[in-house]
């Protein structure tokens, strides 16, 4: 009884639960969105120099295929039922970066006609800070949200099937 | 002819409705009275060549009377003359004629103003706001209009 010879090595051994949270974290698809000047900064770390792709991020036009929005800029209150429908069509596991000090306060715009703070509305899982945030700041970033999503579990405590969503 | 030429021809034609004239800078500014815009606007379009409305704006003087004034900037396309129009607004009676007939961009422009402003344009064809959301409450341009928003507390400055 037992393993009587080795796995050869072709194989590996893994739980179900790591390996979901790998791929999930391997190819996490952001929404094409931009609403201000970090929306540059954000395009810039797609392009050649930064090239998001090597972390397996492709940027998706549509949020039917998309796993995570980059709310990239100045949120005012006339975009927030527009950003609130782009989030509900996005497919579960979804998530949320707030990219830029308007995206996570306000920043300089404390005025009547913006958001102070995506969170008002959005669960938001990582915050970039910066005016815009260089490349580099995004991309520690979309590491930082892989490295929680590497760790998640949900309430039954797997990281598939039912249950609540906790982040890791 | 001169922007000075264009404004005698202005004063020949409208007597007193035209208010004063100064300029600054080479930039010639006339002030109408605010009954009279539509015909003004049509004349200058029609007879002295200003056809391209490059602006229209209001501006708040709160604490002197009239309270708004409201800005038309106009080109002449063809001699490259510009001309700035202005009209008093008194705050009991925040209207206007449109002159959204004479220059087909006035349409927006004074949506803009109604939105943000609160000088409502008499006979504007589509009058609802252009910026703000639909069901927002006031024109947050205006002097007393709270910066930070009317839910909110107003900023304190920097707490020692």
């Amino acid at each position: 009884m037992g393993v009587e010879e080795s796995l050869g090595n072709n194989f590996i051994t893994t739980s179900l639960d790591t390996i979901v949270n790998w791929s999930r974290a391997g190819s996490l698809w952001p929404l094409t969105f931009g609403l201000a000047c970090c929306a540059i900064e954000m395009m810039a770390t797609g392009a050649a120099r930064f090239d998001l792709d090597r972390f397996g991020v492709l940027f998706r036009a549509s949020p039917r295929q998309a796993d995570v929005i980059i709310v990239a800029g100045t949120v005012t209150k006339k975009m927030v039922p527009v950003i609130k429908t782009v989030y509900e069509q996005m497919p579960e596991p979804r998530y949320v970066i707030a990219m830029g000090a308007c995206a996570c306060s306000g920043g300089i715009f404390d005025t009547y006609s913006t958001v102070q703070g995506v969170d008002e509305f959005l669960p938001v899982d990582v915050y970039i800070p910066g005016c815009p945030p260089r490349p580099e700041g995004l991309l520690y970033g979309i590491m930082k949200l892989q490295e929680q999503i590497k760790r998640e579990r949900n309430s039954f405590g797997a990281a598939i099937g039912v249950g609540e969503r906790i982040a890791g | 002819m001169s922007v000075q030429a264009a404004v005698d021809k202005l004063k020949a034609k409208f007597g007193d409705t035209v208010l004063e004239t100064s300029e600054f800078r080479g930039e010639t500014t006339v002030v109408v009275k605010k009954e009279e815009i539509v015909a003004v606007c049509a004349f200058l379009k029609g007879d002295l060549g200003f056809n391209f409305l490059t602006d229209l704006c209001g501006v708040d003087y709160m604490g002197q009377a009239p309270r708004f004034m409201v800005v038309y900037q106009l080109y002449n396309i063809g001699t490259h003359m510009r001309l700035r129009i202005k009209a008093p607004v008194e705050e009991s009676d925040t209207t206007i004629d449109t002159v959204s007939g004479v220059w087909a961009t006035a349409n927006w422009l004074e949506r803009e103003c109604w939105d943000l402003m609160g000088i409502t344009f008499n006979n504007h064809p589509d009058l609802r706001r252009i910026l703000l959301p639909e069901d927002w409450e006031g024109h947050p341009l205006r002097k007393d209009y709270p910066v930070q928003g009317p839910d909110r507390e107003p900023y304190q400055g920097r707490v020692q």
